[in-house]
């Protein structure tokens, strides 16, 4: 119990101290410091989380009242249940071997220092935002985590496309925290109360399912889960976002931040319940997002946006998951996810270590035996990715596929959907293996990763594959589907899928029986590759839609069109002072005549009118 | 009373006449000196509309502001010289159409 507080404490703590020393620290020192105390945390996470398995009580910890305003006094809380230790796991486990790998990965770099600050200040605030037992802390750890992820995008600043790619992921978030914060307000407003339990107990007893509240308190929530998240239509930052160093990708922009939107859902599920057409809507935002990834993956050249594309698409698939009610299975998947796609991202950090930061995967090639290491990572990663029967992917993606089939209505057009998706998570991640680890050699590695790399690489190829046999504490803290009874040609078809991606992958890149080249080089295959390696040219329709009109709305009122009246009036007494001042010439007899003139038309007006 | 009865209108016409005489030179010389000897004929011609006013109706109130004119006219005389002392002394003329220093 009492362990609770530390586990947030020892990053922030750490991050304070690095902060502190303005970056004169050895780096040994910021080392252990950056690292210890995500280490230390994760231990703290492994008693909480033993306590929690052995006895299944929910813990809870008040440390203060974070203010109090008439009625309104939110708490510094923490409340751990299942979810939480899965989520606190996730984020301290991977966190510490990403840390782990930074230490070899940005050695050299001059801000070495800032970096850690950086890394553990997110540590802190994503601990904060899973760990929080009202709502109000969670949106400060999540703005916390939004804050990190600016930071650490823009991390390598002198370039200026950094600076840009920073702000769009920071702007474009801002937009779905915008409303979720009106939905907190909502939701205050109506049940008066932020904390989570009771006010999932208010939701539940002042609300039918389908009242028009809950909808709009949930759809404002899932405006920010979706920016968060980087789903439809606010997943462009994510790309962009591929701009900061490597490890940041794989925690922030793969194994934990991103999803801080599916565990927003999962943690307000009761509410969500209540709202069955804003859960459709997850759903179909979950699925048009991961077709539209996957389309996009299939084309992309730079090694990191592609691992980003498929980021994008397995986070739609935890939202298909919420959306079809199996929750518990969204969050298997996301912990599966955390695995195997922090492992991809490393072991393509390494990759791009090692051959000088090349990111085109048309300049690898061959890497198969130069990179031992690296390339068992990237195969296990891959399959894992697509679902490879056996790994930590295929058992998570499968609930997810089948507990879709089983919703009546909608459920086997969201199957069918998910199953195209993950064929073409087969084909992107085996092009992607294929291209960088096989055929012929295009650059020379120039070094080999060292143990920090490789041994954090290795301890994610065994959780991507063991992954999948943890049973989650989740029972009865979040519901999930039935689908024990799915006729086995539906299982066979889920498993086959992604199989059947693996063979395209391997005519189409590796046996050359199909020849790719040529089918790009016919106009519309031409036209659809650029289509989708621009991102469905969703970037440009925004740039249309949003970014021009505002520029061109700024540029006609950095006129100050409102000025113009007051301006005028300015005007007009500097031109009145101008002609007025002729009349103060000095001249005393002038005034005396002007004086008795005026005089005498004053008294000739009154006269008359007495008379 | 009795003696020669001067009409009112008589006096006033007289006052209106210095006024205007004392105005004309205000407006016309441009000696400093002649205008303020205009200035103590045209206080004049007001006082002599008062003192005649006053005796037109037998009040001593015409009277009494004859004194505060008498008085008002010796202090401004006593400024107006010092001033044209300085005048005098600071741009060697008396023209005030010289001594104009205001640019508008």
């Amino acid at each position: 119990m009492t362990t609770l507080w530390l586990i947030p404490l020892f990053p922030l703590l750490s991050a304070t101290l690095l902060v502190l020393s303005a970056g004169r620290m050895p780096r040994q020192l910021a080392a252990l410091l950056g690292a210890g105390s995500v280490g230390l945390s994760a231990i703290c996470v492994a008693l909480v989380a033993r306590t929690y398995l052995a006895d299944g009580q929910v813990q809870e910890l008040t440390l203060w009242t974070w203010m109090a305003v008439d009625n309104f006094t939110p708490r510094i809380a923490f409340y751990i249940d299942g979810l939480t230790v899965v989520m606190m796991s996730v984020i301290t486990g991977v966190g510490f071997l990403i840390h782990l790998y930074s230490i070899e990965f940005l050695w050299d770099d001059e801000s070495f220092c800032r970096y850690f600050a950086y890394m553990n200040l997110f540590v802190a605030a994503m601990l904060l935002l899973v760990m929080a037992d009202n709502l109000l802390l969670l949106y400060l750890g999540w703005e916390g985590v939004g804050a990190c992820s600016y930071l650490l995008v823009g991390f390598w600043y002198r370039d200026p496309d950094n600076g840009a790619a920073a702000r769009k992921a920071f702007v474009v978030t801002r937009v779905g925290d915008t409303a979720m914060f009106l939905g907190l307000l909502l939701l205050y407003t109506e049940l008066g109360t932020l904390d989570i339990q009771p006010l999932m107990a208010a939701a539940n007893s002042q609300w039918q399912v389908g009242d028009t509240l809950p909808i709009l308190a949930t759809a404002l929530l899932l405006g920010g889960a979706v920016g968060k998240s980087a789903q439809l239509p606010l997943h462009t930052w994510l790309p962009d976002a591929m701009a900061g160093p490597t490890p940041v990708s794989a925690l922030i922009h793969a194994a934990t931040m991103v999803t801080a939107g599916v565990y927003l859902i999962a943690r307000n599920y009761e509410l969500f319940l209540l709202a069955p057409p804003t859960l459709a809507a997850v759903a179909w935002i979950g699925l048009a997002t991961l077709l539209l990834a996957g389309f996009t993956a299939l084309a992309q050249h730079d090694i990191k946006r592609i691992l980003a594309y498929s980021t994008i698409s397995q986070i739609g698939y935890m939202f298909l998951a919420l959306g079809v009610g199996a929750f518990a299975s969204g969050i298997f998947h996301l912990m599966t996810h955390a695995f195997f796609k922090a492992l991809l991202f490393l072991a393509a950090g390494a990759v791009i270590h090692c051959l000088h930061h090349e990111h085109n995967i048309f300049r690898m090639g061959g890497l198969r035996r130069r990179l031992p290491v690296v390339f068992w990572s990237f195969l296990i990663g891959s399959a894992a990715l697509a679902a490879l029967p056996f790994t930590s992917g295929f058992y998570s993606k499968d609930a997810i596929l089948l507990s879709a089939w089983t919703l009546p209505g909608i459920g086997p057009w969201l199957w069918a959907g998910g199953l195209l998706g993950a064929l073409l998570t087969g084909i992107y991640s085996f092009r992607l293996v294929f291209i960088v680890f096989f055929g012929e050699a295009h650059t020379e590695p120039d070094q080999q990763p060292g143990w920090r790399m490789s041994g954090a690489l290795i301890v994610l190829c065994v959780l991507s594959l063991v992954g999948g046999w943890f049973a989650l504490p989740l029972a009865g803290v979040l519901p999930d589907k039935d689908h024990a009874h799915v006729s086995h040609a539906v299982e066979f078809i889920s498993i086959g899928t992604p199989l059947l991606g693996l063979l395209i992958a391997y005519l189409l890149f590796l046996g050359r029986q199909v020849s790719i080249a040529s089918l790009a080089e016919s106009p519309w295959g031409k036209a659809l590759q650029d289509f989708w390696y621009s991102g469905w040219r969703i970037d440009k329709l925004y740039d249309a839609l949003l970014v021009q009109p505002f520029k061109c709305l700024a540029h006609w009122w950095r006129n100050e069109p409102v000025d113009l009246f007051y301006n005028a009036l300015v005007a007009l007494s500097r031109w009145a002072h101008g002609r007025l001042i002729t009349l103060q010439t000095g001249e005393l007899r002038w005034y005396a005549t002007s004086l008795v003139f005026g005089l005498v038309l004053l008294l000739a007006i009154m006269l008359r009118n007495a008379s | 009373m009795g003696g020669l009865q001067i009409p009112l209108e008589h006096v006033l016409l007289l006052a209106a006449t210095l006024f205007s005489c004392g105005l004309m030179g205000l407006m016309l010389r441009r000696n400093i000196i002649f205008m303020l000897m205009s200035l103590e004929v045209m206080l004049n011609a007001a006082a002599l509309a008062f003192v005649a006013a006053g005796a037109r109706w037998q009040q001593a109130d015409g009277q009494i502001i004859f004194l505060l004119i008498l008085s008002v006219a010796a202090a401004e005389v006593a400024v107006g010289l010092g001033l044209v002392l300085q005048i005098q002394r600071r741009f060697k003329t008396l023209d005030m159409d010289q001594v104009n220093r205001l640019r508008g």
